[in-house]
C-alpha cells in the first residue's frame, strides 16, 4: 500500500509536468496580446510595447516557458500580469475558498444523494423512487446559475433569510488564519460568526452539489439494485437480519464501489468548475480566479490556476483508489 | 428502519431552518433591516424617502461600529487591478483610489467643471506655458507625513521619468495614462511638462514646452492624484497595496476579488467630512445577483444595472435609481480609405436608425449621437443634428454615387460588451438588417477581442464597431485620438484624415482660452460631419441603483466619485 502511494506520488511529477506544457502552449494560442487586452481600446501604441516589454512577453515562447518552469520547481508561481501580484500568495485564499464549498456541497450531495438512491432501490417502483428519480433528472439538468438565482430571490430577496452573496458579511470579517472561514471561526472562539460563515454556505452549497447529488442518487440506485440481488445479500435476509441491517451493513458497502468513484470525480470537477457559482454568489475562488485570468490573458494566473486545479484533481482521485481498498478488502495494491 | 431515514432527514433539514432564521448575527439584522423598510412603506406611503428612520435599528452603524456614520456598502462587478491609480487605466481602480487620494483639482460632482482640490488656487501666464498652483497649507497624509509642492514634484518626477526610484519599472509599471494625457515621457519629443519647479512649500509651477488646452482638466483626473512619498520610500513597487493619500477616507484593507475596506480619514482637510466611518467596495460580479443583493438590503449602492432592469428599480420605494452623464460614444467606423465616397457614408448614416437602437437596447438611457463628443461637453456642436433616419433617401443617394444594384460590406462586431454597447452582436444585427433594406449586404466579422482592436488599427476592416469613454471631460480625447490624422493606424482606426481639421484640433489643442477652443471644436465638428467618417450611434447613460437610506451620492460622468458626503440616513 505505502508502496503503491508512492509510485503514485511519483507519477504525479510527469503528469504535471505534462499539464505545464499544454496549459502553457494552449494559452499562447488563445489569440491576442494581454498588453492590448488590459489597456483596451484607448491605449497607444507606445504604451501597449511598454507593458509588453514590462510583463516579459516579448521574449521567446521557450524562454518564456522556461522561466516559468524554473520558478514553479521553486514553489514560487509567478506574478499575475493584471494585478503584478505573488500567484503563490494569491491562489491560497481561493483554493481555501473552493475547498470549503465544495466540501459543503459534497457533504448535501452525498447525504441525500446516497440515502435517496438507497431509498429508491429499496423500494424499487414505489411513489418515492419515481419522484427521487424525476428529481435527480430535473437535478442533473437543471442550469445551476438558474438555480442559483432562483435560490436568491427567494430565500434572500423575498424570505430574507439568507445572505445572497460572499463567503461572510462584508462589514463584519473574520481575521483569517487558514482562509477556511469555518474553521477560522472556531479557532477564534467566535460561535456568532461561526453561524454567519453557516448561513453564507447553504445557499452555494445547495446550488453547487446539486448536480452531484443528483448523479450519485441515480448511480447509487443502479449499483445497490444490482448488488440486492445478488446471492450473499439473499443469505442475509435468510439469516433473519432486519433491513437496516441488510442494506447499511451489507450491500451498501458493495454498492459502494462505483459510487465513490463518481463521487471522487465530481469533487474534482466540482474544485475546478464551480465558476457559474462562484460568479452568482461572488465566492472568491479558484474558479473565478482562473476565469478572470482568461479573460485579461494572465497567462501566468491561468497555467498556475490548471496547474493546482490539476494536482487536486489527481490527489483526489489517488485518496478514491486507497479508499477502495478500505472498503472492499479483497482490492489490494 | 423508514424512520431513521425520515429522521436524518428532518435533522437535516432542522439544521437549515436554524442556520435561516437563528437571529444575533449581522446578516440577520440586515434582513431585518430590509423586512422593516418593507413594512414601512406599506404603512407610510406617503412619507418621503428620508423619513426612514424606523428603519435604523440594528443595522451597519452597530455592525461598523465604530461611530454614528455608519459603514456603507458599494457593490459592483469588478475588482480593481491595483491601487496605484497611475499605472492603470482600470476604473475600478479609479473608483476606488479617488476615495483615498486627492489631486491638485476636482471636478465638480456631476461634471467635468473644475474646480480646486488640493491646491485652492492657480494661475496661468499669458500664453499658456506656466501654471501655477498654490497648495493648501496643513494637509497630511494617512501617513502623517506633510503634503508639500516636494511631494507634489515627487509624484510627476515619478511618472514622466522611467528612471525614478520610484517608477519601479522592473516591477512592470506603466504610467500609460500619464503619456497619453501629456504627450509622451521625459525625453519623448510631443513630452509637454518641460520643468516642475518648487517656488515655495506651498507653491509649485509647471513649465510646459507648449500650451495645452487641456492641461488642467488634467491635473483634475483622478489618474494624476497624488501619493506620500514617505509611503513610496517605504512601501516600494508594494505601493500598488498599500495606498497613501491625502482623501477622506484612508485604506484598510483589501481581500481580492471579494472586497477592499476603507475608514474615515480622521485628520481630513475638510472640516466634518467625510460622513460615514467605512466604505466596503464589494465585487458581486453577476449583474442580477448584484440587483437582488441590494434588494435584500445586503449592499446600499450598486454599479452596472441591466437598462432593462431600471423600470422596476424606478417604481420601487427603497430603491433609488440614478444615471450618470454620458461621457462616451459607441460608433460604427468606416474605414476611410476603402469606402472613400463621402456620399456613401453618408447613406449610410442615413439608413441607420440610431433611436431604435437606443431603445431596443439601452432601455432609452441613451442619447443618439450626431458627433463623437458626448453633450455637455465643452464644444459640443449642437447645432448639428443627427442624420435622419431615412432608407429611401439613403437608397437614392446611393444609386446616385453609382450603387443602384447594391452593394456588399464587411461589417466588423467587437467581442465583448462595454458600456457604450452593452450587446454589441446585437447592434450589429439591427446594422445588418438597416442596411438590408437600403441594398447593402453586410457580412459580420467576428475576431478576438484584442487581434480585434490589432487588426482594425491595421486596416484589415472596411466597417467595425467600437467605441471611445472619456477620462480627463475634454472633447480633444475624443475628436484627437478618434479622427485626428496622426492617429492613423493606432487609436484612429476610420483613417480619417482631414488637413483643415487636423489643423482646427491642432490649434483647439495649443489654444488657452476655453471660449476660443469651444470655437474651433464646433468648427471641426461640422467639418467632420460632413466627411461623415463614422456613424456616431449613441451616448450612453449608465444606470445605477441604490437604497433609499443613502443620501448625497451623486454619480459622476467619469464613474469615480467621491463618497466623502454621502450619508445613510437610518
Amino acid at each position: 500500500m505505502l508502496a503503491y502511494t508512492m509510485r503514485r506520488l511519483l507519477m504525479l511529477i510527469p503528469v504535471l509536468l505534462g499539464m505545464t506544457l499544454i496549459t502553457f502552449s494552449i494559452v499562447h494560442l488563445i489569440p491576442g496580446n494581454p498588453a492590448q487586452v488590459i489597456l483596451g481600446e484607448t491605449a497607444t501604441q507606445s504604451a501597449i510595447d511598454d507593458l509588453e516589454r514590462q510583463m516579459g512577453l516579448t521574449e521567446p515562447y521557450l524562454v518564456q516557458y522556461g522561466v516559468y518552469l524554473a520558478d514553479v520547481f521553486q514553489g514560487d508561481l509567478g506574478q499575475s500580469l493584471r494585478t503584478r501580484g505573488s500567484i503563490t500568495n494569491e491562489i491560497g485564499p481561493r483554493i481555501a475558498a473552493t475547498f470549503e464549498l465544495t466540501f459543503f456541497a459534497m457533504l448535501w450531495a452525498v447525504f441525500v444523494g446516497i440515502n435517496a438512491g438507497i431509498i429508491s432501490a429499496w423500494r424499487q417502483n414505489s411513489w418515492f423512487d419515481f419522484l427521487a428519480m424525476f428529481f435527480a433528472l430535473v437535478g442533473v439538468s437543471m442550469p445551476i446559475f438558474w438555480l442559483a438565482l432562483m435560490e436568491q430571490w427567494l430565500f434572500a430577496q423575498e424570505l430574507g433569510w439568507l445572505p445572497a452573496y460572499g463567503r461572510q458579511s462584508s462589514v463584519d470579517p473574520i481575521e483569517p488564519i487558514t482562509y477556511f472561514f469555518v474553521i477560522d471561526s472556531i479557532l477564534h472562539m467566535e460561535f456568532d460568526r461561526l453561524v454567519t460563515v453557516l448561513r453564507h454556505l447553504v445557499l452555494p452549497a445547495i446550488a453547487l452539489g446539486t448536480i452531484p447529488m443528483a448523479i450519485i442518487a441515480r448511480m447509487t440506485r443502479s449499483s445497490m439494485l444490482e448488488v440486492m440481488k445478488s446471492d450473499y445479500v439473499r443469505t442475509v435476509r435468510a439469516k433473519g437480519s432486519g433491513q437496516f441491517i441488510v442494506i447499511y451493513k451489507h450491500a451498501l458497502r458493495n454498492a459502494l464501489i462505483p459510487v465513490l468513484t463518481v463521487i471522487g470525480l465530481q469533487t474534482g470537477v466540482l474544485l475546478g468548475g464551480a465558476i457559474l457559482t462562484e460568479t452568482i454568489f461572488s465566492w472568491p475562488g479558484i474558479g473565478r480566479y482562473v476565469y478572470e485570468g482568461i479573460n485579461y490573458r494572465d497567462y501566468p494566473v491561468i497555467q498556475s490556476g490548471i496547474l493546482v486545479v490539476a494536482f487536486l484533481f489527481v490527489i483526489i482521485n489517488l485518496i478514491v483508489d486507497l479508499l477502495y481498498a478500505f472498503i472492499d478488502p479483497r482490492i489490494k495494491y | 428502519m423508514k424512520f431513521k431515514f425520515s429522521f436524518l432527514l428532518a435533522i437535516m433539514i432542522a439544521f437549515v431552518l436554524v442556520l435561516a432564521a437563528c437571529g444575533g448575527d449581522d446578516d440577520d439584522s440586515e434582513s431585518e433591516d430590509q423586512d422593516s423598510g418593507t413594512e414601512d412603506t406599506e404603512q407610510e406611503d406617503t412619507d418621503s424617502e428620508d423619513d426612514t428612520d424606523s428603519e435604523s435599528e440594528g443595522d451597519d452603524a452597530a455592525e461598523g461600529g465604530d461611530g454614528e456614520g455608519g459603514t456603507l456598502v458599494y457593490a459592483r462587478g469588478g475588482d480593481s487591478e491595483s491601487l496605484d491609480y497611475a499605472s492603470t487605466t482600470d476604473g475600478e481602480s479609479s473608483r476606488v483610489t479617488k476615495q483615498i487620494y486627492e489631486s491638485l483639482l476636482d471636478f465638480e460632482e456631476d461634471s467635468f467643471e473644475i474646480k480646486a482640490g488640493l491646491a485652492h488656487d492657480w494661475d496661468v501666464n499669458d500664453d499658456g506655458t506656466v501654471y501655477t498652483f498654490h497648495l493648501e497649507e496643513g494637509v497630511t497624509f494617512h501617513d502623517g507625513s506633510d503634503f508639500n509642492a516636494e511631494a507634489v514634484k515627487t509624484n510627476f518626477e515619478r511618472w514622466a521619468d522611467p528612471e525614478h526610484e520610484f517608477a519601479f519599472e522592473d516591477d512592470g509599471y506603466v504610467y500609460s495614462m500619464y503619456g497619453t494625457m501629456f504627450g509622451g515621457f521625459q525625453g519623448d519629443d510631443g513630452h509637454v511638462i518641460d520643468e516642475i519647479n518648487v517656488v515655495s512649500d506651498h507653491e509649485i509651477e509647471f513649465v510646459l514646452s507648449e500650451p495645452l488646452g487641456f492641461f488642467l482638466q488634467n491635473m483634475a483626473m483622478s489618474y494624476f492624484a497624488i501619493t506620500s512619498p514617505q509611503a513610496l520610500e517605504e512601501y516600494g513597487p508594494e505601493i500598488s497595496e498599500n495606498p497613501v493619500g491625502t482623501g477622506p477616507f484612508q485604506f484598510e484593507n483589501w481581500s481580492r476579488d471579494d472586497q477592499i475596506v476603507l475608514s474615515k480619514f480622521d485628520d481630513y482637510r475638510e472640516e466634518g467630512l467625510p460622513v460615514l466611518d467605512e466604505v466596503i467596495f464589494q465585487v458581486i460580479p453577476d449583474n442580477a445577483a448584484r440587483l437582488i443583493a441590494l434588494n435584500s438590503g445586503e449592499v446600499h449602492i450598486m454599479d452596472g444595472l441591466n437598462p432593462d432592469d431600471a423600470a422596476g428599480v424606478d417604481s420601487d420605494e427603497n430603491l433609488e435609481l440614478y444615471t450618470r452623464e454620458a461621457n462616451n460614444v459607441g460608433y460604427v467606423g468606416f474605414n476611410n480609405e476603402k469606402i472613400d465616397d463621402a456620399d456613401v457614408r453618408r447613406a449610410i448614416n442615413h439608413a441607420i436608425d440610431r433611436q431604435a437602437i437606443a431603445d431596443a437596447l439601452y432601455a432609452g438611457y441613451a442619447i443618439p449621437a450626431v458627433t463623437p463628443v458626448p453633450p455637455g461637453y465643452l464644444g459640443y456642436n449642437d447645432e448639428l443634428e443627427s442624420y435622419e433616419y431615412d432608407p429611401e433617401l439613403a437608397q437614392e443617394m446611393l444609386a446616385d454615387a453609382g450603387y443602384e444594384d447594391g452593394m456588399e460590406i464587411e461589417l466588423w462586431t467587437m467581442p465583448v460588451a462595454r458600456p457604450y454597447m452593452p450587446d454589441p452582436e446585437t447592434v450589429a444585427e439591427i446594422i445588418q438588417n438597416n442596411l438590408s433594406e437600403v441594398g447593402v449586404e453586410a457580412e459580420i466579422v467576428r475576431e478576438e477581442w484584442a487581434p480585434y482592436l490589432e487588426r482594425t488599427s491595421a486596416g484589415d476592416h472596411e466597417m467595425f464597431m467600437l467605441g471611445w469613454s472619456g477620462t480627463n471631460g475634454d472633447p480633444d480625447y475624443f475628436l484627437g485620438p478618434l479622427l485626428h490624422g496622426s492617429n492613423v493606424g493606432e487609436s484612429n482606426r476610420t483613417f480619417y484624415q482631414n488637413d483643415e481639421v487636423d489643423e482646427l484640433l491642432d490649434q483647439a489643442k495649443r489654444a488657452v482660452d476655453q471660449d476660443e477652443r469651444a470655437e474651433l471644436y464646433q468648427e471641426a465638428q461640422a467639418l467632420i460631419y460632413e466627411d461623415s467618417p463614422m456613424v456616431p450611434l449613441v451616448h450612453s447613460e449608465p444606470v445605477l441603483a441604490s437604497s433609499s437610506v443613502v443620501e448625497n451620492y451623486v454619480p459622476h460622468p467619469s464613474t469615480s466619485e467621491s463618497l466623502k458626503e454621502v450619508e445613510l440616513n437610518q
